[in-house]
């Protein structure tokens, strides 16, 4: 299947390639799902699990003998584990904005991707909730995050910004799980509708409770649906602010500042685009996807990721900017150790991958070439893990004083671990592909002509 | 348990038309509802608020459901906060006031997102009647469509209007592509 045509006016690329029906949408999205799997699928996942293993064995051998199998040490004591955490979380940004904000905003291209825009929130948080959880030391102990009563008489300290981050992320998780199920419900009736075999129809049945398509049920649905995008919106917003809370309450030099929570918002929806594309650029084409995630799909994500790229470069500005205009020597110090200190190499990549890479987006050739939008999200996705190193490590590593300086890098176990959750994340995500419709179907059915013009045509004809 | 059976002798829940259009079923519930049916069953394969409208509408609880989630969230969230901070385990961190409210808002704030939306959706569950592993609809084997790209309009038999030959008659009126019985 070829591309659509790029449209000199690019807006004008149709979110759905003409000729499609409530009845072939069906039948095209839920083949993908009930038919045999492709052999590729089975390579692919092959492979991720693989990688997968390499988060058991690390885990296994953390638990085993402790954070001392890391790289963090005094005065580093932030390092993988934190960074990890928040380039995971903040690549799950990008799925909510989709299926919450562009849904407020009436963007009806989100419909194609929102589905699986979704399931990458939540198998991107499952990642991002791992780190926290086997940073604080003993693992087995972590519940003792929760405000439970206990009998030791304990309550957590609710003025620190790490116990902010456990209601936000936990509150992020139930809530992305919960606006991902209910998208899911009619699709899941579809599903048990179209199994031919008997354990599949009770297995998607189960998912489906019952739906019918009710009119009163659809209406109750709809409102549902629609509170959930509005109080999604303002969540995802609190939670990369909270995130960046960790760091910006601290009075570390190059922590502490007022730019970082809309900053760290940024550059949440950017990874989180660079991620998207990451993804939907392979699975359209493997699933023959072109007539449903079409060119505009991408080049409408490629200027999202451009914009919010912009505005992570002016907070990279204003930071540097706010260190020399505060007149502290601390803070101006920890500019000129970044642009020129131990991991100078590890900043100015980060200005090539978030600042540099992006720009090749304002040319139309690239908006409209799938594979160089591609590379540029791949840059993407390594600068903004390189921006929460250099955040965390450079503060860290040259504090006020000279005498407990030190330096830090990953050991093996800190990377068989990173690498690990990249294979967890890969795996959830073909797992989901394969038993679960990737695209809205029953989105998909209300944003055709003939759903759109159903009301006007009744009305006209009953005069 | 209705009075009515169907043609091979079992229990009668209903008459079910079946439309390949939404135009179709939006006109067949306007003329059903004027023929003075009112339990009336209207299945779409997506939401289409017209449809909604021609079998007599009334306005989704749920929003107040919402509201009053969002409400426990936020004051249960802030009040455990105070409770923990300045009853059960006072600890002074820097001097700073017991009731430090301005730091309890954040996690309150998650609180009541956190309720609101767990309201949303088991509200939604609740009004609409789900989770509902038995429904007659599924006894017509054509139902499996609605859930594809058609349209059915169901009238059971528990509308005290309810009279098989009439409505048949009415439906088949309406240009379906069929009229099934549905059993109970």
């Amino acid at each position: 299947m070829a591309d659509l045509p790029p449209d000199a006016r690019m807006g004008k690329t149709p979110v759905v390639a003409p000729g499609h029906t409530p009845g072939s949408v069906t039948d095209k999205i839920s083949e993908i799902v009930l038919t045999k799997t492709p052999r590729w699928w089975w390579v692919a996942f092959g492979i991720s699990f693989l990688v997968m293993q390499a988060l058991l064995v690390g885990l296994g051998y953390l638990v085993y003998k402790g954070i001392g199998i890391w790289g963090v040490n005094n005065p580093v004591g932030w390092g993988f584990a934190i960074i990890n955490f928040v380039w995971w979380i903040g690549i799950g940004h990008a799925g909510t904005l989709i299926s919450a904000i562009l849904l407020l905003l009436r963007q009806d291209w989100r419909t194609s991707i929102n589905r699986f825009a979704e399931a990458m929130t939540l198998f991107a948080v499952a990642c991002a909730g791992i780190f926290p959880l086997i940073h604080v030391g003993r693992p087995w102990l972590a519940y003792w995050l929760m405000p439970y009563p206990n009998t030791m008489g304990l309550w957590p300290n609710f003025r620190s910004p790490l116990i902010w981050d456990v209601f936000a992320v936990s509150t992020y998780a139930a809530v992305s799980a919960l606006f991902w199920y209910v998208g899911l419900i009619p699709d899941l009736a579809t599903l048990r509708d179209r199994s031919r075999r008997q354990w599949k129809k009770i297995v998607y049945g189960f998912g489906a409770m019952g739906w019918r398509g009710h009119a009163a049920h659809w209406h109750n649905y709809e409102v549902a649906y629609l509170l959930l995008a509005g109080l999604a919106t303002p969540l995802v917003v609190s939670v990369h602010t909270v995130v960046s809370f960790d760091f910006a309450v601290g009075q570390v030099p190059g922590w502490h500042a007022t730019i970082f929570p809309p900053y760290f918002v940024a550059g949440a929806v950017f990874a989180g685009f660079a991620m998207v594309l990451t993804l939907a650029i392979p699975l359209r084409r493997a699933f023959g996807l072109q007539d449903f995630i079409t060119l505009r799909h991408i080049q409408n994500m490629a200027k999202v990721m451009l914009t919010t790229g912009l505005i992570v470069g002016y907070g990279y500005f204003v930071e540097i900017f706010m260190a020399f205009y505060s007149g502290n020597q601390f803070e101006e110090f920890m500019i000129l150790n970044r642009i020129q200190g131990p991991y100078k190499y590890h900043w100015w990549a980060l200005l090539l991958c978030n600042i540099l890479a992006p720009q090749f987006v304002w040319l139309r050739k690239v908006r409209s070439t799938p594979w160089m939008i591609f590379i540029v999200a791949m840059f993407v996705n390594v600068g903004m893990w390189l921006e929460r190193f250099v955040i965390v490590v450079t503060s860290l590593s040259r504090d006020f004083l000279p005498s407990s300086w030190g330096t830090y890098s990953g050991t093996r176990w800190d990377w068989a671990i990173y690498v690990g959750t990249l294979g967890l994340f890969f795996s959830l995500l073909f797992l989901f592909v394969r038993f679960l419709p990737m695209i809205s179907i029953f989105e998909m059915r209300t944003i055709l002509p003939e759903a759109k013009d159903a009301g006007k045509k009744a009305k006209e004809a009953g005069g | 348990m209705s009075k009515f059976k169907t043609s091979d002798g079992k229990t009668l829940y209903g008459l079910m038309a079946e439309f390949d259009s939404p135009e179709k079923l939006i006109r067949a519930c306007e003329a059903a509802s004027e023929a003075g049916l009112k339990r009336l069953g209207a299945y779409t394969p997506y939401p289409i608020e017209e449809v909604w409208e021609a079998i007599g509408h009334h306005r989704s609880k749920l929003p107040m459901i919402v509201l009053a989630g969002g409400l426990v969230g936020a004051i249960g969230g802030f009040a455990l906060q105070y409770w923990a901070s300045v009853e059960a385990y006072p600890l002074n961190v820097g001097g700073r006031p017991l009731n430090s409210w301005i730091a309890f808002i954040i996690p309150a704030f998650e609180t009541t997102i956190l309720c609101a939306a767990f309201a949303a959706v088991l509200g939604m569950f609740f009004l609409n009647g789900l989770p509902q592993p038995y429904h007659p609809a599924f006894n017509v084997e054509r139902f499996a469509q609605a859930s594809r790209d058609r349209y059915f309009l169901m009238v059971t038999t528990k509308d005290k209007n309810f009279e098989p030959t009439a409505v048949r008659r009415l439906l088949e009126g309406l240009d379906p592509t069929e009229v099934n019985e549905v059993e109970d």
